[in-house]
């Protein structure tokens, strides 16, 4: 069983949902991340997601933007990313990592090679951004045969027939993107959200996660009581980008870690 | 790679949007059903005599086309070679080729009971035809523009504000065209119900790529008469400049299955194509995805976007549309590139020989004719495309002569 599923195995049995925190690798810089990678399970990141900086994220909002500005600046690559990975998986065996990003920087590293050093890393799962179902095969099957999954995304504007598409090939989890938007923007409405996770789990044997709006505790702790995860990025690399200590960025995440653990009572 | 020619060059793209490995849907997944959607619409539309009737009929009464052939008799006898055609783009209202793609697009956006249009600018011409064609059919319209363009193309930035249009300065990145089409993207995907997004070039996701190329073959399909007309053959050299492409691809694609056509695109050097200043993509980039599409690219060994340069805006782009990448592998088209300063020269010369202030993005077009036609045998024939009208980089070349406007 991958890392990916029996984490939420673990999670199915103890009837909780999974906390998920976003980081960009490198942002301010690589030590930095490292530091926080190493400290995000015991603050209750059941799984975490890395951001890969990418010059032109077409899909985020003005703070991971602006993350990976600093990542870029600070000289962060894909190459160094999969060193954050190794270290990482040294001290920490069980805790899936999934890389967020875009495709090009794959591209140019070259895909098979790619997958091949990023399950030697210790990755788990690729969610590429910009690589919809059409278009991901040229990544997705050399990474099945590493053992990666291939994370896919769902949206407000999914209908059955493209839910279809997209689950066919789909690995890990389902991503459930709760608003029509860019990361860290708008706010989603509950029940609207509520009644899509409940129509993707009914499509899907995978744990559904949901993103792209939380952005507190409460919301956090309120998507929790019916989604399988919760996945909170901007509201973390504000915190980054504010200059806070990697001890207050960990103590805000255990908050949101707490809120999500303790949302189904 | 096959060395074989295909029969025809005109059959792109497929199905799924690829022109050979170019082209495709590389978007974020919120945008997936929505250009699914706008692919049916168009494949309906063309399908639709109404719509090619309305469409023509704007192009004709409201553009000024057909645009003319204009025969350069003085830039001809100046490099005393090759006979120079110019295809007379800037004579289009709104002064240049980027209205033709705007009409089709807004027809397409009003059949599909969308109320509110974006674009991308560089040059700001392409933002000035959509806000034309959005005050024209009643639509409120946002543009997005780079800040370093916003500077540099004032004059284009008021008329699009006169035009009723609201201009957003794109602080991102390196606040030039692939930031305002970051933008854009990041707009569009939050206002998916009612918007619709007008790229201004034949790139982006399938099926924008072929379909601002089919409105912009017009240019060829007239050129191709017109010469006919005129000379009773075809043209032994066809040229355009490349940003993005949509001029050269509108102007090539109906030759391209003529080989007795040479077809030369010109891209931006910049300060040189050795420096790290140019917009040489299909010179000098290399295979990449960004902005919806697999194509050439300007990449960094990290395959990050490198900024592109070029004094003019329109081909201060790091990409390229996926049929000039493909034709380039294929070898059907040739590449080459103009800097600044040869750009600026050829601004100066056709001014003063033929009385056509050009923009500074066709005059990279002019002075590859200038470069060539003196080499070529006086019984041949060059059409150059003139895309664009150059009174917006007045500012621009003043400061380059030292003057002060």
């Amino acid at each position: 069983m991958s890392r990916i599923a029996a984490r939420f195995e673990e999670l199915r049995k103890q009837n909780r949902a999974a906390f998920i925190p976003f980081v960009t690798a490198g942002d301010p810089g690589a030590e930095i991340t490292a530091a926080l990678l190493e400290k995000l399970p015991s603050a209750g990141a059941d799984l975490i997601e890395l951001g890969v900086p990418f010059s032109d994220p077409m899909a985020d909002g003005p703070a991971i933007q602006a993350s990976s500005q600093r990542a870029l600046k600070a000289g962060m690559t894909l190459i160094k990313v999969l060193e954050l990975v190794r270290r990482f998986r040294k001290v920490h065996a069980k805790t899936p990592l999934v890389l967020m990003g875009y495709y090009n920087p794959i591209h140019k590293y070259g895909t098979a090679r790619f997958v091949k050093d990023a399950a030697e890393a210790g990755v788990d799962g690729l969610i590429t951004v910009d690589l919809p179902p059409e278009e991901d095969e040229v990544l997705r099957i050399p990474a099945i045969s590493h053992g990666l999954d291939i994370v896919r995304l769902a949206t407000p504007t999914t209908d059955d027939a493209r839910l279809k598409t997209i689950l066919n090939g789909a690995g890990g989890f389902l991503y459930y993107v709760s608003i029509t938007g860019v990361t860290g923007t708008k706010s989603f409405a509950e029940d609207d959200v509520r009644a899509a996770v409940a129509r993707l789990q009914a499509a899907t044997a995978l744990p559904c996660a949901v993103g792209f709006g939380i952005k507190t505790p409460e919301r956090a702790a309120a998507v929790a009581a019916f989604a399988d995860a919760a996945v909170i990025g901007s509201a973390i690399v504000d915190r980054i980008a504010s200059g806070a200590s990697v001890d207050d960025v960990i103590a805000y995440c255990a908050e949101l870690g707490q809120a999500v653990h303790a949302a189904r009572g | 790679m096959s060395k074989v020619p295909p029969n025809s060059y005109r059959t792109g793209p497929d199905i799924d949007g690829h022109f050979g490995a170019y082209g495709g849907r590389y978007v974020a997944e919120t945008l997936m059903p929505l250009i699914l959607e706008l692919e049916k619409a168009y494949e309906a539309a063309k399908a639709d005599p109404a719509y090619h009737a309305e469409l023509k009929g704007l192009l004709k009464h409201y553009v000024g086309r057909e645009s003319p052939l204009y025969f350069a008799e003085r830039l001809t006898a100046n490099l005393a070679g090759a006979k120079i055609y110019l295809k007379r783009e800037d004579l289009n209202h709104t002064g240049a080729h980027k209205i033709n793609n705007c009409l089709g697009q807004v027809l397409l956006a009003r059949r599909m009971g969308k109320t509110r249009l974006i674009a991308e600018t560089g040059a700001g011409m392409h933002g000035v035809a959509t806000a034309t064609v959005a005050a024209r059919f009643g639509f409120p319209c946002v543009v997005y523009m780079g800040e370093v363009d916003v500077e540099r193309q004032k004059a284009n930035v008021f008329r699009m504000r006169l035009l009723g249009a609201e201009v957003r300065p794109v602080k991102s990145g390196s606040r030039t065209l692939k930031d305002a089409m970051n933008e854009a993207m990041r707009d569009w995907v939050s206002n998916v119900s009612d918007t619709f997004y007008m790229i201004g070039t034949a790139a982006g996701p399938h099926p924008y790529p072929g379909m601002v190329r089919d409105f912009q073959s017009v240019i060829g399909v007239e050129t191709r008469a017109q010469i006919l007309d005129r000379e009773g053959r075809l043209p032994d050299l066809i040229t355009a400049c490349v940003g993005g492409g949509s001029n050269a691809i509108g102007m090539f694609h109906p030759f391209l299955d003529d080989p007795e056509v040479e077809i030369h695109g010109v891209e931006a050097a910049g300060k040189g194509i050795d420096t790290p200043f140019h917009a040489a993509t299909l010179s000098k980039g290399e295979p990449g995805v960004l902005h919806g599409q697999r194509s050439y690219l300007l990449q960094d060994a990290d395959g990050q976007i490198i900024e592109a340069h070029s004094i003019s805006a329109g081909l201060d782009y790091p990409g390229v549309g996926p049929e000039h990448s493909w034709l380039r592998d294929s070898g059907r088209v040739k590449y080459f590139s103009i800097t600044d300063k040869q750009a600026v020269e050829a601004f100066m010369a056709l001014s003063r020989l033929e009385g056509i202030i050009p923009a500074l993005e066709s005059s990279h077009a002019i002075a590859h004719v200038m470069r060539i036609a003196k080499e070529m045998d006086k019984d041949k024939i060059i059409i150059a495309c003139l895309s664009g009208r150059g009174d917006k980089d007045a500012n621009t070349v003043a400061a380059v002569l030292g003057e002060k406007i």
